[in-house]
């Protein structure tokens, strides 16, 4: 373990020989710590030896989505943070974590103390459907959700009624399937996780039997991978239902698209006709439902609570497979449920007034990285792009993003005015606010207590969800 | 030394001791690409193509995990999942006369593959590639910085 994590290093650090002086001291800070700016740092500290660079995450601890978006049942994409523990320990990178950037420093004080600023802060807002009923009980966004069993601070008091027999899941991305195998997955296998210890109890207790995952247009149109609609299919303990009602056309038009198309597909259709009887008393049932407009969330006449969702049917035209034209047939119905999900996708806020901002979208306004109007303020990953595609896109964009930057410094387009002070007028201005900044030695500490708590549950770590204590823990080991 | 055969080397009170050998190399640790050829027989010369084009000759041997190949010879193969098949970072495009000498993709790297940016039909996982001396000569290209529609504010359609 610990000569590989030397060997990352090196690779990470494999420095040329470049010494250009425009490069030479200039202050670099990133906003986020989650795989954009890990990624965007890595591509910064490999091509420019000289440059300092410095982390700031809100949370006292690093990681983002890694850490809070990944599904407690894929450890294996987060062996990724084992590179990033080299980026964050090669010594060319500082972790300041538990600094709220908008709130205890404004993007304009990092604009003076920097000579590039990257926001790499993500999509950590929810997408609304517009819709009557959005406000009801048991009506939760896949964010808040997501946030919860991962054991996010802000969600971890959430509480839901998992007391109901059916979920609706609205969405047919990667979260949506996420949060069906979360809640499908027999409790036994999700105790060996991750998962946050207040999650693990709701669900053991939970009565949820169906979840029904409901999208506007059809299957060559679904958002989510083959590797996790495959999950959903081997899932122990259930069965499921795909509703295609048009197969002719679907295979019609399979020697058009393209290969990952393709292949999701043809597993679509191949599963609607498996033989479940195999499966051993499968006592849950998933379902995939196309071609539903989520028009009114129906509330319980009595209580302030879900009953079902009313749906509208649509019928898909045009020639075009990839954008059909959705067209509402008029026909409606109510799918009965007791707890709905909305999987819709998640925007961005701007952290500051002054940062150009795309607010339909949800995204920072910019061109090929920077910051529209904003010399020497880039933008990368979900901040940047919205939330689309996965850990090797964001990567892909986080190294683009720190390839121009490297350009912009080299061709004296950034970074050309007075000296910047760096992290220390951040730092000062930061204890004079009494905000208490964690370093990346005092996450570590943290870290261990996680793994040591996760030990005596036989799981990998047990995350510690409260704030304070997280701060407390992280300090304690330093003393 | 007569290397990997199964044959007791020793007998001692009445016991054999059986020298075991492992013949795979840990896929997942690396540990086993930092050392060099033992002799010329073992040597595979590949070539990477990396992202700026450049010409990148690598001296393998016989049993390297291409990816962790790559990291020793610092080119920038990334592998975010340590091998595991659970992303696609270490994409690369595999000459067309080698590839069909690789040994035949499992289903989870091809589903892996496609998530793969730049998805070509020679396109394969780095770390689901061991040398052997039927690849000597092989010439692998990473997927070059192109400008990239994720940045530039399009957003794509689903594939």
């Amino acid at each position: 373990m610990w000569s590989r994590t030397i060997k990352n290093v090196c690779t990470v650090c494999s420095i040329r020989t470049v010494n250009f002086s425009n490069l030479a001291n200039k202050k670099v800070c990133i906003v986020g710590s989650g795989p954009a700016g890990f990624y965007t740092a890595q591509h910064l500290i490999k091509n420019g030896p000289a440059l300092e660079i410095d982390m700031f995450e809100k949370l006292p601890v690093p990681f983002g989505l890694v850490r809070y978006g990944v599904a407690p049942d894929h450890p294996d994409v987060k062996n990724v943070i084992n590179t990033f523990t080299s980026i964050a320990k090669s010594g060319r990178l500082q972790f300041i974590g538990n600094v709220t950037i908008g709130k205890d420093v404004t993007l304009n004080d990092l604009r003076s103390a920097y000579d590039v600023v990257v926001l790499a802060y993500g999509a950590a807002q929810d997408r609304w459907l517009g819709i009557p009923g959005e406000n009801l009980d048991n009506v939760v966004s896949a964010r808040k959700f997501v946030g919860w069993y991962n054991g996010l601070p802000e969600e971890s008091n959430l509480k839901f009624n998992l007391d109901v027999e059916t979920a609706v899941i609205i969405g047919q991305g990667n979260v949506a399937l996420d949060i069906a195998r979360i809640l499908l997955t027999p409790i036994d296998l999700l105790k060996k996780t991750d998962i946050a210890q207040h999650a693990l109890e709701a669900l053991s207790r939970s009565k949820i039997k169906n979840v029904k995952i409901v999208g506007r247009r059809g299957p060559l149109q679904v958002a989510f991978t083959i590797k996790e609609l495959r999950e959903m299919i081997k899932l122990p303990e259930n069965c499921y239902r795909i509703h295609i009602d048009n197969r002719e056309y679907i295979e019609a038009c399979l020697p058009k698209t393209s290969r990952p198309r393709k292949r999701i597909t043809e597993l679509m259709l191949q599963s609607v006709n498996l033989k479940q009887s195999e499966k051993k008393d499968p006592s849950k049932e998933w379902e995939l439902i196309f071609n539903r407009n989520p028009i009114e969330i129906i509330k319980n006449p009595n209580e302030n609570k879900v009953e079902g969702l009313m749906v509208g049917i649509n019928r898909l035209t045009g020639n075009d497979w990839e954008n059909p034209k959705i067209e509402d047939t008029g026909l409606r119905e109510t799918i009965p449920c007791g707890m709905i999900l909305k999987s819709i996708g998640y925007k961005s806020l701007p952290l500051s007034d002054e940062l150009p901002f795309d607010h339909a979208k949800g995204i920072i306004r910019q061109t090929e990285g920077r910051v529209e109007g904003m010399q020497g303020v880039f933008c990368s990953g979900w901040v940047a792009s919205g939330p689309v595609g996965v850990i090797a896109s964001t990567m892909q964009s986080g190294h683009d993003v720190g390839k121009r930057i490297i350009d912009d410094l080299k061709n004296g387009i950034v970074g050309t005015g007075t000296k910047k002070p760096g992290r220390d007028a951040i730092l000062s201005q930061l204890t004079a606010r009494g905000v208490e900044p964690v370093t990346f030695v005092e996450w570590e500490a943290l870290d261990n207590e996680e793994r040591e708590r996760g030990k005596f549950q036989k799981k990998p770590r047990e995350k510690i969800v409260d704030v304070r204590e997280m701060i407390d823990i992280a300090k304690k080991g330093q003393s | 030394m007569a290397a990997a055969r199964f044959t007791p080397c020793c007998v001692q009170n009445n016991k054999f001791y059986v020298r075991r050998f492992t013949l795979s190399p840990a896929v997942r640790s690396g540990e086993y690409e930092w050392q060099d050829p033992k002799s010329d027989d073992e040597v595979v010369n590949i070539t990477f193509i990396d992202k700026e084009g450049k010409l990148r000759p690598v001296r393998g041997k016989v049993g390297d995990n291409v990816l962790y190949l790559a990291h020793r010879y610092g080119i920038e193969l990334e592998g975010a999942c340590e091998a595991s098949l659970a992303c696609s970072t270490c994409h690369v495009y595999v000459q067309e006369k080698y590839y069909d000498k690789l040994s035949e993709a499992k289903e989870e790297e091809e589903d892996m593959l496609d998530m793969a940016p730049g998805l070509k039909p020679n396109s394969r996982l780095g770390c689901q590639i061991i040398l052997s001396h039927e690849l000597e000569g092989m010439v692998l290209k990473l997927p070059t910085i192109t400008r990239n529609f994720y940045v530039d504010g399009h957003v794509p359609q689903p594939h």
